[in-house]
């Protein structure tokens, strides 16, 4: 039988507040445990949440940038659980009337084609503490300092159908929400995570079958190898003939499969009912129009912008405009440069990333400023060095000698265009040549390759490639 | 709508609250009344009225995003039974 995937996806960004989302409390990630949990985060009786404005203003410029709906009355429920995490034994949520509502985001597939995705609603609500389950002696040591920490639990519709498109829309958020800088999108400290919801189905069969849940998948690579395992799962139990449950699962990416999370079965009756501690939140249209002011171009306008001015190809351009900061970088170097986009792409797409990525470096730490690559570039330009020297010069201001005329000076790599030097060196290595050049003169034309080799290795790269071309023709 | 006691005993276990024997049926009387009272509340003709989510007429104000609190960590751990390494030590909870 042919079997249809459906996946839908509850990701959880932490919203990049200074404070909790209802308490004064701080959010710096890796401090002593429960330095940050105050008494509201504790839940400690007489205490009252009041909602913080920014995690507010974070939520609806999600929305605008989503084109989703905007909740302008909005209301917090609790969502009733018993576990030590959470010691009010519930959990301040959205339930009936979200911040965010419905919108649409657009993926892009492996194919080049688009794919819409339907965002069901964005809601606001506070997380967990953390429990610790080793070297307490039968006890559970539990750290509250992540108790009350902003959450924007973004939901999709069950419009996806397979791994890669749930991560490729993950992606997708993922980038959005760091454009927006309402979230760092550090997926090993948990601020960006998700849970996925996946079912199979007979293909043609317009009914769902019944989804399990996978939680906490914390990367791009565990979530495509959950969803994937989970699906052969739940193919195999109905082929075998057995029914799907409805249940929470966990991924364990060490034995590389998911397993049933049984204590969560019961807690499936969460009881919301609204907050009696926080009165509706009322949205004003000229908040609204307050946040849309602060809205950066998004990535899909910069990448056709990219496109559009700089002629860059649809994959470059995607590439530059994946993060916010690497869009910035290159076009300070386009600018700075002169206007060199093409060139500036070439090297920031291949050189510049290539030695991120091989330095485990992010761009933030660059040795290489886009100043400095523009001013590399603009040696390019003007003749002074070789596109083949520049990678030597390069590598130098990488490893931190300075910039690109520094070292040019230094090294003695500047061009030689001064055609009786070079002439010089075209008459020495013919004469060292004489096969290759017989072999030349009776057809082979390949030999001119040779001969310009061993030209610039004569003149050690300093040659003018073009030059050395047309005199050599010249001269043969 | 009238509650049985396994709708008692399943609620009481959800909000961890221990009931005797003895007083299930009385508290399964008692919720089916108020259980009488929300059916006649349901009956009312409601269209055109909101849902109330709050019982004052005020929305909720907002708060700057500044860190007010500072670590007060050893004054609540205080009251705690039992505690370790700056954590709050609980019976074994485990998935």
């Amino acid at each position: 039988m042919q079997w249809e995937v459906v996946i839908g996806l509850e990701i959880h960004a932490q919203l990049a507040t200074q404070s909790k989302i209802f308490s004064g409390a701080a959010i710096a990630y890796g401090a002593e445990p429960n330095t940050q949990a105050c008494a509201v985060d504790l839940g400690l009786p007489g205490v009252l949440p009041v909602l913080n404005a920014e995690a507010v203003r974070m939520a609806v410029k999600f929305g605008l940038a989503t084109g989703c709906e905007i909740g302008q009355r909005s209301i917090f429920a609790r969502k009733n659980y018993f576990y030590p995490d959470l010691p009010k034994g519930y959990q301040i949520s959205q339930h009936d009337l979200p911040i965010v509502g419905r919108g649409a985001l657009e993926i892009e597939l492996e194919d080049g084609s688009i794919k819409i995705v339907g965002i069901t609603r964005a809601h606001l609500e506070e997380d967990a503490g953390k429990s610790l389950h080793e070297d307490f002696a039968g006890l559970t040591g539990i750290d509250l300092n992540r108790a009350g920490t902003p959450l924007l639990e973004i939901v999709s519709e069950p419009d996806m159908r397979s791994a890669k498109e749930a991560v490729a829309y993950m992606r997708k958020i993922h980038a959005l929400v760091q454009y927006l800088e309402i979230c760092d999108g550090n997926m090993q400290e948990g601020s960006f995570r998700c849970d996925a919801n996946v079912s199979v189905r007979p293909k043609g069969q317009h009914a769902f079958g019944t989804r399990a849940e996978i939680k906490n998948l914390n990367s791009f690579r565990y979530i495509e190898r959950a969803i994937n395992f989970e699906v052969e799962r739940q193919i195999d139990v109905i082929e075998g003939g057995g029914t799907i449950v409805q249940e929470t699962r966990l991924y364990d990416p060490d034995k590389h499969e998911t397993r049933s999370m049984r204590s969560k079965e019961e807690a499936f009756d969460y009881r919301y009912f609204p907050d009696p501690d926080l009165l509706p939140v009322v949205i004003e249209d000229s908040f609204i129009e307050a946040v849309r002011a602060t809205l950066p171009e998004l990535p899909a306008a910069k990448k056709q912008r990219f496109e559009q001015d700089y002629g860059l190809k649809g994959d470059e351009a995607a590439i530059l405009t994946g993060s916010r900061e690497l869009a910035s970088y290159f076009e300070t170097v386009v600018q700075a440069s002169g206007g060199e986009a093409k060139l500036a792409a070439n090297w920031v797409t291949s050189e510049l990333l290539g030695a991120l990525n091989r330095d485990g470096k992010e761009l933030g730490d660059s040795p290489v400023s886009a100043e400095m690559l523009a001013l590399m570039i603009k040696r390019i330009v003007d003749n002074t060095i070789s596109g083949k020297i520049a990678k030597q010069v390069f590598a130098a201001m990488w490893a931190g000698e300075g910039d690109a005329d520094t070292i040019i000076a230094a090294k003695g790599l500047k061009q030689v265009t001064d055609t009786g030097f070079i002439e010089k060196i075209i008459d020495e290595v013919l004469a060292n040549s004489p096969t290759q050049v017989a072999d030349y003169k009776a057809g082979k034309e390949k030999m001119l390759g040779y001969l310009v080799g061993q030209i610039m290795k004569a003149s050690q790269g300093k040659a003018n490639p073009a030059q050395v071309n047309q005199l050599l023709k010249q001269k043969l | 709508m009238s509650l049985e006691r396994s709708d008692v005993e399943r609620i009481a276990h959800l909000a961890r609250l221990e009931v005797a024997e003895k007083d299930i049926s009385e508290y399964a009387r008692n919720l089916s009344n108020i259980f009488g009272l929300v059916a006649q509340l349901e009956a009312v003709d409601t269209d055109g009225v909101k849902p109330m989510a709050h019982p004052f007429d005020a929305v909720q104000r907002l708060r700057a995003d500044e860190v007010t609190e500072s670590n007060q960590r050893d004054h609540f751990q205080q009251i705690a039974p039992k505690v370790a390494d700056g954590l709050y030590l609980v019976p074994k909870v485990l998935d």
